[in-house]
């Protein structure tokens, strides 16, 4: 893919961090650990290079110490650029204290996004993992004269178990019809990604009127106020898609990794993942080692027996240990004739020999980064 | 513009590697794959980048594309410097005419100018196919303190082996009295690693006294060269200059022969072997493809192996390395071998004591290689190999020793 100066990237490096708040007790939304060797922003940030976008501003708010080491200048996602590149853009709130939503966060950013050349501006967050060609949806944004698409896929929707959803209808003409946040409802539904592409000059618009009404949501304010007044048009995403909206939901999306489907729809050969190196050696399989059914990223050194499990880099696994339908974040180690089951340990978790850990299908045991049990 | 480095690498990396055959067809030695994620030239560009040195002239003449593009601007190996940095030199043309490297000597002499232009008190010079880890920075400590004019550093080998090597013969002090390359009856058993230290002023006075007695002696009609161990060591020997021997200890493996390179490979997975590839204070760094991790299906048996992101695997895997990419089959076995980038195993196929190269497709049914337990005359056993971007079709055998570099 050529390079595409005409569209800017912009990141919510922290939106949603309050539904995963122990995986977010000391980082952002976008440095969660996922998928074996990934960042959940590394999703994000590499379907826009993959797309050409090569200028990103990411957004943060809070607790990003461990986003920046992440992203360092950007190298890794080929974002370390003369031209665009990548640019973190710290929390400064032109009201006093942290920005309130959407609107307001962009309008404290909106300095860089002015100075941009772009012309079309994409949005997205960190808590939906996907990977997706954003070529066609601006084709269709221009070729429709939108003001505003929205990016959604059809997915099951439970009121139980999803949390903050928003469901998205459209009429005959494709044009935004009705917007519920967390509807009382189930089924299948058009479940936005968060995602959207609108134009530089319609987003500042949106942007300032917003700032000079003391307006902080882009859901209420633009979606649900205004869907009569501007044209806000839907593009299907078809792909693989899952957000990461409770600590629960976190466990099922990484275990989901293990079908085959899922996991070629997200690692998709033509549109690589980028995530920082860490030069580790490859995975080292013991002599009594057992694996089946299991996501094992590099410098993992495994004794034991590991099933139905996803083990981020650098995890050890030591002899007559079982570690079965468990997520186990970088850098854990787990000593000799342990039994872990169903557990996410955070990283550097250290578990001494002979240790049972349970947690349940439906109720994952959580133990804290640098945890020792 | 340009600030004066202490010390500047050059590596010797434009061998053929004919003894690798089919594995060198289109790649330089030096960019073959080794130990499930790295190539040959990892070692030596990472210890430079940990001893310290960061100014690196990478020697390159037969097929460089592979390696040219592995190398890049050698940000994996974090040189990608201001000043200094990894810089690919291939031959070049000059008024005078082109010519190529003509011996390892030569492709320095060739360019003394990129040296000159960081001004150092000393050369490193390395070879691109040798694994160990090393610390190139205490070898320079040792130079310094013997005021030596050449330091080389040597391996104790087995006596039995020593034959094979370029042997130093040393004084109490290290000092080195004689050099006799593949020595017959060995005086002893330190080898040379091919690995030097310089003091710059008098390996430019070497250099360019062996290229003018060389050409002097072409234009007789006699017997020349401009190698390094041949003549540069040799006159500085016969100069009575001071070498001295930098004796290293620990794991080092020349992998010039395809028999080596399996060894090597299967070193790794020996306790035993003092090669630590964990190491976070002594990491190898690599080029990444960016490749998601691997995934390991219900069906999979995986023992004592070493097997690297971005493959899939759902038969046996069983002593053997497996690089990124690899594909093997349920109902596919893979023993004691090496499968680099890429290659598909498919089911029903077996593959053992092999090496398979990069994008090579092993279908279903056919054979590659056999256990030496099975082999009656030993000496008609040997590692089988196939070749990079090869097609064995099914049901085919390729036997122990052969090697196969066209589709069968």
């Amino acid at each position: 893919m050529s390079v595409n100066y005409n569209v800017l990237g912009l990141i919510f490096a922290s939106m949603h961090d309050s539904y995963v708040s122990e995986l977010t007790k000391q980082r952002t939304m976008g440095s969660i650990p996922f998928g074996g060797r990934y960042r959940l922003i590394d999703f994000p940030l590499s379907s826009m290079v993959n797309s050409g976008v090569y200028e990103v501003g990411v957004i943060t708010k809070s607790n990003y110490g461990s986003l920046l080491d992440h992203l360092g200048s950007g190298r890794d996602w080929d974002l370390s650029r003369k031209k665009g590149g990548l640019h973190l853009l710290p929390p400064y709130s032109q009201t006093g204290g942290m920005y309130k939503g959407r609107l307001d966060a962009l309008n404290n950013i909106w300095s860089f996004v002015e100075h941009s050349k772009a012309k079309y501006v994409i949005l997205a967050n960190c808590d939906v993992v996907t990977t997706i060609d954003f070529t066609p949806v601006l084709k269709q944004h221009t070729d429709t004269g939108a003001d505003i698409t929205l990016i959604y896929s059809r997915g099951l929707y439970d009121s139980e178990k999803n949390n903050c959803a928003t469901i998205l209808e459209f009429n005959d003409e494709n044009r935004l019809s009705d917007v519920l946040v967390d509807p009382q409802i189930s089924g299948e539904c058009n479940m936005w990604l968060d995602m959207m592409i609108l134009s530089k000059e319609f987003l500042k618009k949106i942007v300032f009127e917003a700032a000079s009404r003391n307006q902080h949501s882009f859901t209420r304010e633009i979606l649900q106020a205004k869907k009569n007044e501007y044209k806000i048009m839907g593009y299907e995403h078809k792909e693989f898609f899952t957000r990461i909206d409770s600590v629960q939901n976190y466990y099922i999306a990484n275990k989901m990794l293990l079908e085959t489907e899922k996991r070629n729809a997200l690692f998709n050969k033509d549109m690589p993942v980028y995530t920082k190196i860490g030069d580790n050696g490859p995975v080292k399989y013991g002599l009594e080692s057992n694996i089946k059914n299991s996501l094992i990223a590099d410098g993992c050194i495994i004794e034991g027996t590991v099933e139905n499990s996803i083990l981020f880099r650098g995890v050890k696994v030591g002899k007559g240990t079982v570690v079965k339908n468990s997520v186990i974040l970088q850098s854990t180690k787990i000593g000799e004739n342990c039994s872990i089951s169903s557990v996410i340990t955070d990283k550097s978790v250290e578990v001494s020999d002979n240790k049972v850990l349970t947690g349940s299908e439906t109720y994952p045991l959580y133990i804290g980064k640098n945890g020792k049990i | 513009m340009y600030t004066k480095k202490k010390c500047v690498a050059m590596l010797l990396a434009g061998g053929q590697g004919s003894r690798l055959y089919a594995l060198t067809k289109n790649v330089a030695k030096p960019a073959v794959p080794y130990g499930g994620k790295y190539r040959l030239i990892d070692f030596p560009l990472s210890n430079c980048t940990n001893s310290g040195i960061d100014t690196v002239g990478v020697l390159t003449q037969y097929q460089p594309l592979v390696l040219n593009e592995y190398i890049g601007n050698g940000q994996p190996w974090d040189l990608d410097k201001m000043n200094g940095g990894v810089h690919v030199l291939p031959p070049y043309e000059t008024q005078a005419g082109a010519s190529w490297y003509e011996g390892t000597a030569n492709a320095i002499y060739q360019n003394m100018r990129f040296i000159e232009r960081y001004n150092p008190e000393y050369v490193v010079v390395l070879g691109g196919d040798h694994i160990y880890k090393m610390d190139y920075s205490k070898m320079v400590d040792f130079h310094i303190e013997n005021n030596a004019d050449c330091t080389i550093s040597v391996i104790d080998v087995p006596r039995a082996e020593a034959s094979r090597f370029g042997i130093m013969i040393c004084d109490e002090q290290n000092k080195v009295i004689d050099f006799v390359e593949k020595p017959k009856e060995p005086k002893s058993t330190l080898a040379s690693m091919g690995i030097y230290v310089f003091s710059w002023e008098k390996l430019k006075k070497y250099l360019i006294e062996n290229e003018n007695d060389a050409n002097a002696k072409r234009e007789r009609g006699e017997a020349w060269s401009k190698d390094f161990g041949k003549d540069i060591i040799t006159s500085m020997l016969r100069d009575n200059q001071r070498l001295f021997a930098y004796e290293f200890e620990g794991y080092w493996k020349d992998v010039g022969t395809l028999d080596s390179l399996w060894e090597a490979n299967m070193d790794l997975l020996s306790p035993s072997v003092p090669l630590d590839l964990y190491d976070p204070s002594w990491k190898i760094y690599s080029r990444n493809n960016y490749m998601p991790p691997q995934y390991v299906g219900d069906n999979a048996n995986i023992e004592n192996s070493m097997i690297d992101e971005g493959s899939n695997i759902d038969g046996t895997v069983d002593f053997s390395i497996v690089f990124s990419g690899v594909t093997v089959e349920k109902d596919a076995t893979v023993k004691y071998s090496i499968i680099m980038p890429g290659a598909v195993i498919k089911s029903g196929a077996v593959v053992e004591y092999a090496i398979v190269g990069s994008d090579s497709i092993i279908e279903s049914g056919s054979h590659i290689g056999l256990d030496p337990a099975q082999v009656e005359n030993r000496d008609d056993w040997g590692i089988a190999v196939v070749g990079h971007n090869v097609t064995v079709s099914e049901g085919k055998t390729v036997e122990p020793k052969q090697i196969i570099g066209e589709n069968i």
